[in-house]
């Protein structure tokens, strides 16, 4: 199975091909894709001397162009589009059927992925992209077991890849107002998520009280860690008991999974976080691509080690395993 | 001044809360008999668990609203993931003598070739989509909420030929999930949930730390705790070419609602008048109209005429 990897700087994008990642993915600077955060991404130069580092080390270059085209200003998209194709990335990952549409028409030869965003979950849905746009592979939401993708694989007519580490969405993504609900920006529109713009944190007493626009996301005792406030990961009242409601402050990890994933028809695992460091990105590529071909005993023992990576320290397998739901 | 032929028409949405077939069938009855609409979109929209409720009196409903002349839509899942519900969808595609709106991906596959609806939880964000949905079929989009007015505008000006409609009434759907955080609320997982989103007609409000409200559970879908109430944009609505604006139930009083925006439309109303007869007629929500105006989804902005009225 291929290792598909997140860069959000030049630095990150060299270090994850050095640590042995297939393919890197990266996005250009602007709302044309769904990390569009301060400080992160490429420039159109920035991606050409990336693409050519990536080649020459025998590693892919994935351009995200996942957000939805904000009517009226698609050029940027349609641009951005052109751009990835001129620099020659190996692959385009894309959400909006106007944007799929637009390249499928002026690009019959570039590879077309299909994003998280796009929410593709069942048969059908996959099936209509590749007979539509001829997609490649498709990436799957974090809704389906282990045992969906198993069923779901052998009616397909494209590939499919997975995120198995990393931050996990848990609403099904690229169908998710509450960021825009709370705070007017979006990850469709926008290409952000609780963005830091909106996010306050105050000390009330012994508490820190971590905000998100006018609404409080989190309040943490004396002692405890505070988190970021995504919205989706605050701890709210629901008839007077105040719980995670949604999900606890956990990130994805699959990774003890991997024979299942590739039994079941997995081509390609995805590693979120083009948000991190470079020294993250590191650490994370080196040690799953690692994981891959060891030992069932030396993998466990390998993933024990990057624990300590992950937000706040807790991992789930999220919607892989069924009781998740 | 009234626009009968050019004034844009009323749909019911799809009753989105889990209703007891019942109160389902004789909301639905009521709506044929009282209600000011064009069309009603019908079907289990947010959970494939639910379908039973309302199965029994899916025949009686249709011939009921279609005796009254309204025009019946069948609405799909908005989440698709299990072998049964991509057949029923199937099933539903190749039987239907009813027009079908499409809420996820595999029914905008299946219907390829046919003519049908698209509905509020597609993400249609541009003309480009909304033309290469045309061409495959869509003749009618109801646009996510999410979209602020520039981008309607634009979207219907660059688009000819479909229907667009807008959602003008109701709590707003912002998130599915595969994971149900109504049931895990009540102690339950999705698989053995037995039904408890039935408590909730309305939802299950969820609450900040500070005692806010904030959003309202419904099953896997989370919804707005503000209701979307455009009333003073009707009229820029209708001048900007939007064929219908989408009336989403809540508990309360819909045919009262229906009237207040038939009402608006033709004139007969005022907009600000409206507003305090709505807030009456659902005072369990406070009214949002962000989105519209590329605010935040929550946020109320005042017309600029009330407050030049105000200053006056």
């Amino acid at each position: 199975m291929e290792l598909i990897c997140p860069a959000g700087t030049p630095a990150a994008f060299r270090e994850a091909v050095d640590a042995g990642a297939n393919a890197v993915y990266c996005g250009f600077r602007d709302e044309t894709n769904a990390r569009n955060f301060p400080g992160l991404n490429f420039s159109r130069d920035e991606l050409r001397e990336a693409i050519a580092y990536a080649r020459r080390h025998g590693t892919q270059t994935f351009v995200a162009l996942n957000t939805f085209m904000r009517a009226g200003d698609e050029e940027i998209w349609y641009r951005a589009a052109a751009d990835a194709v001129a620099l020659k990335a190996d692959a385009l990952i894309l959400a909006d059927f106007g944007l799929m549409a637009h390249v499928a028409e002026h690009y019959p030869q570039q590879r077309l992925h299909v994003s998280v965003q796009a929410s593709a979950s069942n048969v059908d849905a996959i099936n209509f992209l590749v007979d539509a746009f001829h997609a490649k592979r498709v990436v799957l939401p974090r809704t389906l077991t282990i045992a969906d993708i198993a069923r779901i694989a052998p009616q397909i007519r494209c590939e499919i890849e997975v995120f198995v580490f990393g931050g996990l969405c848990v609403m099904a993504e690229g169908r998710c107002s509450l960021s825009s609900y709370a705070t007017g920006k979006s990850p469709n529109m926008n290409g952000v998520c609780s963005p830091a713009s909106h996010v306050r944190y105050r000390q009330e007493g012994k508490e820190l009280v971590s905000e998100l626009g006018d609404y409080t996301i989190n309040r943490f005792p004396a002692g405890e860690a505070a988190g970021y406030p995504t919205l989706c990961k605050g701890r709210f009242d629901i008839a007077d008991s105040p719980a995670y409601a949604f999900e606890d402050p956990v990130s994805l990890d699959v990774m003890s999974e991997i024979d299942a994933l590739s039994a079941a028809g997995v081509s390609a695992l995805k590693i979120e976080g083009r948000q991190r460091g470079k020294a993250y990105v590191a650490e994370v590529v080196s040690t799953l691509k690692k994981a891959l071909s060891a030992s069932p005993a030396q993998r466990t023992a390998l993933l024990t080690r990057l624990r300590g990576l992950s937000e706040g320290q807790k991992t789930t397998s999220g919607a892989y395993e069924k009781r998740w739901r | 001044m009234s626009h009968h032929g050019t004034s844009p028409s009323l749909t019911m949405g799809p009753v989105y809360y889990l209703w007891d077939g019942p109160k389902w069938r004789d909301f639905h009855f009521r709506i044929a008999d009282e209600a000011p609409v064009d069309r009603v979109v019908i079907g289990e929209t947010v959970c494939s668990k639910r379908q039973h409720f309302i199965e029994p009196h899916l025949a009686e409903v249709i011939e009921r609203l279609e005796a009254a002349g309204k025009t019946v839509v069948l609405s799909t899942l908005s989440l698709v993931t299990l072998e049964r519900e991509n057949r029923q969808i199937r099933e539903l595609v190749a039987d239907s003598e009813h027009m079908i709106e499409a809420n996820d991906l595999s029914a905008l596959g299946l219907l390829n070739g046919k003519p049908h609806d698209i509905g509020p939880l597609v993400n249609v964000y541009n003309a480009p989509t909304a033309r290469l949905l045309a061409s495959r079929g869509a003749t009618r989009i109801c646009l996510p909420p999410e979209l602020p007015f520039t981008s309607v505008e634009t979207i219907v000006a660059d688009a000819p030929g479909i229907a667009f409609e807008v959602f003008a009434f109701g709590r707003m759907p912002l998130a599915i999930s595969a994971r149900c955080a109504h049931a895990r609320s009540k102690g339950k997982i999705k698989d053995n949930c037995q039904f408890v989103c039935g408590d909730d007609p309305d939802g299950l409000p969820v609450k900040t730390l500070d005692r806010q409200s904030f959003l309202v559970l419904n099953g896997v879908q989370t919804v707005s705790h503000t209701c979307q109430a455009l009333l003073g944009e009707l009229v820029d609505l209708a001048a900007c070419g939007v064929s219908a604006l989408r009336l989403s139930p809540q508990d309360c009083d819909m045919v009262a609602i229906a009237g207040l925006y038939r009402a608006v439309l033709d004139g007969m109303l005022g907009a600000d008048e409206a507003i305090v007869q709505l807030r009456d007629i659902y005072p369990a929500a406070p009214l949002s109209n962000g989105f519209h105006h590329a605010r935040e989804g929550a946020a109320w902005v005042a017309r600029a005429r009330d407050i030049a009225h105000g200053g006056a």
